[in-house]
């Protein structure tokens, strides 16, 4: 490639221009380097060296006295502890049902709403705008809102229960049902994400093909069922790929409405995360089960990706 | 798509409607009990008097905190949206058009996958001992950087798409013309990419905005932000449920303004990993 002579560098010019002019060049020669460097330096900073400070947390004890940290080497401790951990068991079985039963409910209402906004052209910028709100939203604005609608004595969910005639309903401090009313705002929340994506895969599905099947007779049910959802696989597998993670990590909305309990009946991985690390000051055994959600993490995704790459070439 | 007809398309209007009457529902119902006084909400009525008296309360009266949030949001979420958009717009060019082995920058993508994966609480705990050692903890510019670091995957995916769609012919004529490669970058491919530029950034200052559980953890009282003000307010031993109101309706105007104004940014930046 011809170099151009340099402006700075042809006129003659200040000894402090010059030395502008040679910095220039020699970033413009690395810029490959110096353009990804800010965001490798900010992930080795934020992301490898915590890390990595996890792993020698994880094989310590460590104390607080007199607001100084107090490390003593135990590698054995913690890992007897996770081991006995009934509470972190019950924590991962809370999640995996909760992500389980709203990435489910999410996905069917989802792709029914995106089926039918493209359907019914009339409404289609309405709904969409109307739908992106509670994805916008503070999680936390989310939870401290359905504590209002949730509450036993005025909330309005009892209001219409005691006017349909009902006793008023104990949503988040029964233990049977508070997981499913945690269930209820998380698909209040993410089922306008899921119309997201779903909808755009709709509109982008070709029209000669629904329309032929059409012609040779196909009810809307055949339709939906054996052309769109076959088509549309590749897509449902993204949203359900992406709200699968987002439920892991779930953490705001329950620590508002229930904060875990009644009893550990909402415990989800992320709040127990939480209360190991802040609540008891256990730093050392926090680092433990942080490094043991990671690991869960990486072998989800690894096996996720097998699973998306197979429903979306078949 | 489908075609529907006569009572299969009133039925679909319906449930249509219905969707959105529960979405839009909660929001209008908090809203409403934000302009009633303590006892009307807890007695649940549907006929009162609006009053103005819970956001004068959290905005104006001594005791609150929430102009403070207010501000600490506005700095958090701005610096932290500009940053990452230097940053991971710089990554995503790189990563997109340079010369780069593809190991290195798939090993660059899979880690950033990994990290936007794993739930934030398992490196807060790092963080804070970290930022104590280094006197961040409860700092402003500590919470800048975790958010940065937090946006930063999203940021150089979506920035690398819009990258990946321009015509690289464009530029390498500029480069035959004598363009270094930082012009190149500057005022050819940057000016192209503006669209993706706002989605990202949009999102970005949104999920700053909206962060909680790293804001709860690295905060203290004077540098706490919208959300840990929010949870303050609906944990509080005596809970003020027309404040917890207020709180939660005015912590949602900078999303209804952005999707006022960007909307066809957000569902550009929110669908497109989807359908690429």
């Amino acid at each position: 490639m011809t170099e151009k002579p340099r402006t700075a560098a042809a006129r003659p010019a200040a000894p402090s221009a010059r030395r502008m002019g040679r910095l220039t060049d020699a970033i413009d020669r690395h810029f490959q380097w110096v353009a990804l460097a800010p965001a490798a330096l900010l992930l080795v900073a934020l992301t490898i060296y915590p890390m990595l400070n996890l792993l020698g947390m994880a094989a310590s004890t460590i104390r607080f006295e007199r607001a100084r940290e107090i490390w003593s080497f135990t590698p054995g401790a913690n890992l007897d502890l996770l081991l006995h951990d009934g509470l972190f068991r019950t924590a991962l079985w809370n999640t995996a049902l909760f992500a389980a039963a709203s990435v489910a409910i999410e996905m069917v209402l989802g792709l029914m709403l995106a089926i039918l906004a493209s359907s019914i052209t009339a409404f289609k910028g309405f709904v969409r705008s109307a739908l992106i709100i509670p994805i916008l939203m503070p999680p936390v604005a989310i939870g401290s809102m359905w504590k209002l609608m949730y509450s036993y004595d005025f909330g309005v969910l009892n209001q219409i229960a005691t006017g349909l005639g009902s006793a008023p309903v104990n949503w988040t401090g029964s233990t049977s049902l508070a997981l499913m009313s945690v269930v209820l705002v998380d698909v209040w929340h993410w089922t306008p994400f899921v119309f997201l994506i779903l909808f755009a895969a709709v509109e982008g599905l070709p029209k000669e093909i629904i329309e032929a099947a059409r012609m040779d007779g196909a009810g809307n049910l055949a339709i939906v069922f054996r052309i769109m959802i076959p088509l549309l696989r590749p897509a449902l597998a993204v949203a359900a790929l992406f709200r699968a993670i987002l439920a892991f990590k779930v953490f705001d909305q329950v620590f508002l409405l229930t904060s875990g309990g009644p009893g550990t009946s909402t415990e989800v991985v992320s709040l127990y995360l939480f209360k190991v690390f802040f609540q008891q000051n256990q730093l050392g055994y926090g680092a433990l089960l942080s490094l043991a959600i990671i690991a869960a993490t990486v072998a989800f995704l690894l096996v996720a990706r097998r699973l998306t790459a197979a429903v979306s070439r078949t | 798509m489908l075609r529907l007809r006569g009572s299969s398309r009133a039925a679909g209007v319906a449930l249509l409607s219905l969707g959105v009457f529960i979405i839009l529902a909660p929001f209008l119902w908090v809203m409403l009990q934000s302009f009633k006084y303590e006892i009307e909400i807890l007695q649940g009525s549907w006929l009162f008097k609006p009053t103005l008296f819970n956001y004068a309360d959290v905005l104006y009266s001594r005791r609150s905190d929430f102009p403070k949030n207010v501000i600490n949001s506005l700095i958090v979420a701005g610096f932290s949206t500009v940053c990452v958009l230097v940053v991971g717009t710089l990554a995503a060019y790189s990563l997109s058009r340079l010369p780069w082995r593809r190991r290195i920058a798939s090993i660059f993508l899979a880690w950033t996958l990994i990290f936007n994966a794993i739930p934030p609480l398992t490196l807060v705990g790092p963080w804070y001992l970290i930022f104590r050692e280094v006197g961040l903890y409860g700092t402003l510019v500590g919470i800048i950087l975790t958010h940065i670091t937090l946006n930063l995957p999203m940021t150089v995916w979506m920035m690398m798409a819009y990258f990946n769609d321009l015509p690289r012919e464009i530029e390498e004529a500029a480069r035959v013309d004598g363009c270094r490669r930082i012009e190149v970058f500057w005022c050819i491919a940057l000016p192209l990419v503006r669209p993706g530029l706002i989605a990202a950034g949009v999102l970005a200052f949104v999920f700053s905005w909206n962060e909680f559980s790293v804001a709860l953890n690295l905060t203290d009282r004077a540098t706490a932000t919208v959300p840990v003000a929010i949870a303050r307010f609906a944990q509080q031993y005596e809970v003020q449920y027309g404040q917890m109101a207020a709180t939660s309706i005015l912590s949602t105007i900078p999303a209804l303004i952005l999707m006022a104004f960007g909307q066809r940014f957000v569902v550009q930046g929110l669908t497109m990993g989807a359908v690429k």
